[in-house]
């Protein structure tokens, strides 16, 4: 009983610091989507159910298809670059490997906003980028290489591939590389190998990858907002809009509800099976 | 006088499971006593209750006849060299051996003295500055030992001290422990699941086996005669023989019967009837091989067989002979090499030879025991 | 055998995809030139106005405190956290690791969102405390992961060596577990720091008016197209700034001398 206080006290601090700012605020969320918007901003009194039902607006399920293959091209991008390279560094030797790893990180100390701004000006009308490609006819005089979601799948690419990157490259360090020669031996080509040996071999790396780029992407804000256009709009930003532009918080509350289901519910399916698969292999030992 | 150490009746389980179960050991002062058992046997949890580590669900222990059940590890004069040496990785060598000391808050110049004293008794005084990441896996199992050593505890635990070494380093540094235990005169407790470490440093054995002590004694009573199936098993090779007990011969001895092996001489040093079945345990080396038939007093037993599976070892060659509907194994220790000699090979009919003082009458036996046994496949 | 140039190329390529830009940023603060279109002499011009701006040191000193206020909150409150879920296995802990996973998961919008409707629906006016409650909540997590990873490659039979060797419960975790886990705790504090000092969107959601750190201002900055070149300076001096808690947060994390 006492080792029982002893949890307890020790839980406690970070326990009740979660829910009085995560889970209560997620609740909160909830229940004001159910809430009536005030004409001139704000929450109303009383329950409606005006700002859920207005999510069958054709507007919004058009953006949930835009913010979902936004965010599975940018995931499938950032796994075609993250595998080869994964597959690179964990060939090489230990030094090496440490040092590529550092370069990989590196670019990344630099503050968030300021890397979109760095594209934003790469991209920009009179940057060299667009002065060049016009000069070689790749780029019409009025086409623009920013705010569209070619621009938006660029950046977040440039932004979530190290995410990818390290996750996979967790896997393939594990990866008995001999496999390979064994493949090539019993004679598969190189690809075969690489496509029927080497992603098995690495496949939970690949499921953390897609988990840490593609649920993020879902709620990108800053990066189609920057370098995006109306055409390339996602949730977070018609989140933030409705929110700050309107005043209509039940409105951006029902949308933020509606994106925290999408998030969590495959997460916390994946920490189901985790845990039961976890429970199989360690026995309570004690 | 009390023993120095004694478990009475000492329980633990974990969940439904019994690790330990009413144990009752007697150590005294001086000893080098071992618990050895396979893993899950028991004999790490009896030592984490002495150390504190563990509590009983039932029974004392007492040290020097002060029940010492209940308190902490570290209010217990006892120390423990653990298995993964658990060495403080943020302290120097010196400092790891000083820890006890320090804790202990004794005068600084003594604390010196006496770290110095053991770094000279384990050898490693050149190595007293350096991390425990920076020395070998045997310096840092001497630098464990030290570090328990100069608290002078009452009685040195010693958690399979050696378990994490190569064969080699093991052989050395059992050599030095007993060294070591020859100068400080400490009493040690000595865990580990190999048998020729227990033999060779122990006074006195422990067996365990699935928390229950099968046998306690010295190492060569352990293994000359061997109470239960377990003990045999475990500890060597050997053969078990089920016989029925017939009439007596004079002395302690009596005749026997092998079910498809036939009429043997046994000797029955535990009280038993004609008519009773009993077990024998028969040590591969006890028994001799050889082409010619043997010339067998009254008290010898000689049987044929042919041989159908041969181990050459390099200073002994083990037979498998197939005698009737047994299946025998036989040690030969090589005292000379000749080459004219023709050692039997496979095929070849053999007769063996024991003495009736060697089938050891077992007083408990159990089946199961014998996957303990090494066998080669049956073809 | 031969071996496909592919890896490698792609390797080659991602990294200069990763270093372009910034490469980029770096050169062109030091460019006379008002729009970065070309190269129009060497100059420190945006770096002589950056120090001029009052707000950014403003804006940077918010930042600093939040940062701070974040990694020594979320230190406490994650080392506690990663202790209870090392030590312990039972529903309270399923429960308090789900909660601890979600942080990690949710996406910052999200985040922002709800501790803005918590904020409203308490009355809680927005300023640097609201900021700093919702980073000390996302940097909690990273703690605890950061600090139960050490924790799982800790060896507890050092702990119990410590005791057996007469140290009391807590001299054993004073003299033991806490040095041994210092640089990963540390660690935990370093990697909050800097998340605390990059975040924009949660910031963004629960700050007050005039309540600005350097991202949110950077932002503003950015959006009205204002002193874009500052921005450059800004972002190279930053960029030192970085490398240097970097290298330090390198050095601590870096296993014991071997």
């Amino acid at each position: 009983m006492q080792k029982r206080r002893a949890e307890i006290l020790l839980t406690l601090p970070s326990l009740a610091w979660l829910v009085a700012f995560v889970l209560v605020p997620l609740l909160i969320v909830f229940f004001i989507a159910f809430k009536p918007s005030l004409p001139q901003g704000g929450i109303g009194e009383g329950w409606s159910t005006a700002a859920v039902r207005a999510l069958a607006n054709p507007s919004y399920p058009e953006l949930a298809w835009r913010t979902f293959w936004i965010s599975a091209l940018t995931t499938v991008l950032c796994l075609v670059l993250a595998l080869p390279v994964a597959f690179y560094m964990a060939r090489l030797a230990h030094a090496w490997r440490a040092r590529l790893l550092l370069l990989v990180i590196v670019p990344f100390w630099t503050n968030f906003v300021i890397r979109v701004f760095a594209w934003q000006q790469i991209l920009h009308a009179e940057g060299m980028l667009a002065q060049c490609l016009r000069a070689i006819h790749l780029l019409g005089p009025a086409d623009s290489l920013l705010y569209n979601a070619g621009a938006v799948v660029l950046v977040s690419v440039y932004t979530f591939l190290p995410f990818a990157i390290l996750p996979l490259f967790a896997a393939a360090e594990k990866f008995d590389f001999g496999l390979l020669d064994a493949a090539r031996d019993l004679g598969a080509k190189p690809l075969r190998a690489f496509v029927s040996v080497f992603l098995p071999g690495v496949r939970q790396g690949i499921v953390t990858a897609v988990f840490v780029v593609f649920i993020p992407m879902l709620g990108s804000y800053v990066i189609p907002d920057m370098v995006g256009g109306t055409d390339s709009e996602m949730l977070g930003n018609k989140i933030a809009q409705r929110n700050f532009n309107d005043r209509n918080i039940p409105q951006a509350a029902a949308l933020s509800g509606a994106l925290t289901l999408a998030v969590l519910i495959p997460i916390l399916l994946r920490r189901r099976r985790c845990n039961s698969s976890d429970s199989t292999m360690k026995p309570s030992t004690r | 006088m009390p023993p120095l150490l004694r478990f009475e009746n000492v329980t633990k389980r974990f969940g439904s499971f019994t690790a330990v179960d009413a144990v009752t050991i007697e150590i005294e002062k001086g000893e080098v006593f071992s618990l050895l058992g396979p893993s899950g046997c028991g004999k790490t949890t009896l030592l984490r209750m002495c150390a504190g580590f563990e509590t009983p669900d039932a029974g004392r222990i007492l040290l020097e006849g002060r029940d010492i059940t209940g308190l902490p590890p570290d209010e217990r004069p006892v120390n423990t060299v653990f298995q993964s040496y658990a060495l403080f990785p943020h302290l120097s060598i010196r400092d790891n051996i000083a820890f006890g000391l320090r804790i202990a808050k004794r005068p600084k110049n003594e604390i010196r003295n006496q770290v110095d004293r053991m770094l000279d008794l384990v050898d490693l005084t050149p190595h007293a500055d350096k991390k425990p990441a920076q020395v070998s896996g045997g310096q840092k199992q001497r630098v464990a030992i030290a570090r328990a050593l100069v608290n002078k505890p009452r009685v040195l635990l010693l958690d399979e001290p050696l378990a994490a070494l190569d064969l080699k380093l093991r052989q050395r540094l059992l050599v030095e422990l007993d060294a070591i235990h020859d100068e400080v005169g400490i009493t040690f407790i000595y865990v580990t699941h190999d048998q020729g470490e227990a033999m060779s440093i122990s006074d006195r054995i422990a067996v365990m086996h699935c928390g229950k002590v099968e046998q306690i004694g010295r190492p060569a009573e352990i293994y000359e005669a061997p109470r239960t199936s377990f003990v045999a098993a475990f500890i060597g090779d050997t053969n078990f023989l089920d016989a029925t007990v017939g009439m007596p011969l004079e002395g302690e001895f009596s005749r026997a019967c092998v079910d498809g092996l036939g009429e043997i001489v046994i000797d029955r040093d535990k009280p038993v009837h004609p008519g009773d079945l009993v077990h024998l345990s028969l040590r591969p080396e006890k028994i001799l091989v050889s082409r010619e038939q043997p010339s067998a007093g009254p008290l010898d037993n000689a049987v044929q067989g042919i041989v159908e599976d041969v181990i050459y070892f390099g200073a002994r060659t083990r037979y498998w002979v197939r005698c009737g509907e047994w299946r025998l194994c036989a040690e030969i220790q090589h005292r000379k090499f000749l080459l004219d000699e023709q050692p039997p090979v496979w095929g070849d009919k053999v007769w063996i030879r024991w003495h009736a003082n060697d089938g050891y009458l077992l007083e408990q036996y159990h089946s199961e025991d014998e996957t303990l046994l090494t066998l080669p496949d049956e073809d | 055998m031969h071996r496909s140039k592919i890896p490698f190329l792609t390797t080659l390529l991602v990294l200069a995809f990763f270093y372009l830009p910034i490469a980029l940023l770096v050169l062109n603060s030091f460019n006379s030139s008002r729009y970065g279109t070309g190269w129009q002499g060497f100059s420190l011009q945006w770096y002589a106005r950056l120090m001029e701006r009052e707000d950014l040191l403003a804006a940077l000193r918010n930042s600093l405190l939040v940062a701070a206020a974040a990694s020594i909150g979320s230190m406490v409150l994650g080392t506690a956290a990663a202790f209870a879920l090392h030590l312990y296995r039972s529903r309270l802990q399923d429960r308090h690791h789900l909660l601890i996973t979600v942080p990690l998961v949710l996406p910052d919008v999200l985040m922002g969102m709800s501790l803005l409707t918590l904020f409203v629906a308490l009355g809680k006016s927005l300023d640097l405390l609201t900021v700093g409650i919702a980073h000390v909540t996302f940097c909690i997590s990273y703690v605890a992961l950061v600090v139960q990873a050490r924790l799982q490659d800790f060896d507890s039979n050092i702990v119990e060596a410590a005791r057996d060797l007469g140290a009391s419960r807590l001299q054993a975790f004073l003299r033991v577990t806490l040095p041994l886990l210092a640089p990963g705790i540390l660690a935990g504090g370093l990697l909050a720091f800097t998340l605390s000092i990059d975040d924009y969107v949660v910031t963004f959601f629960v700050k007050g008016p005039g309540a600005d750190t350097l991202p949110t201002l950077v932002y503003s900055m950015i959006k009205k197209s204002r002193e874009l070149p500052v921005i450059n300076a800004l972002s190279t001096f930053i960029l030192a700034l970085t490398f240097v808690v970097v290298a330090l947060a390198q050095r601590l994390t870096r296993p014991a001398a071997r």
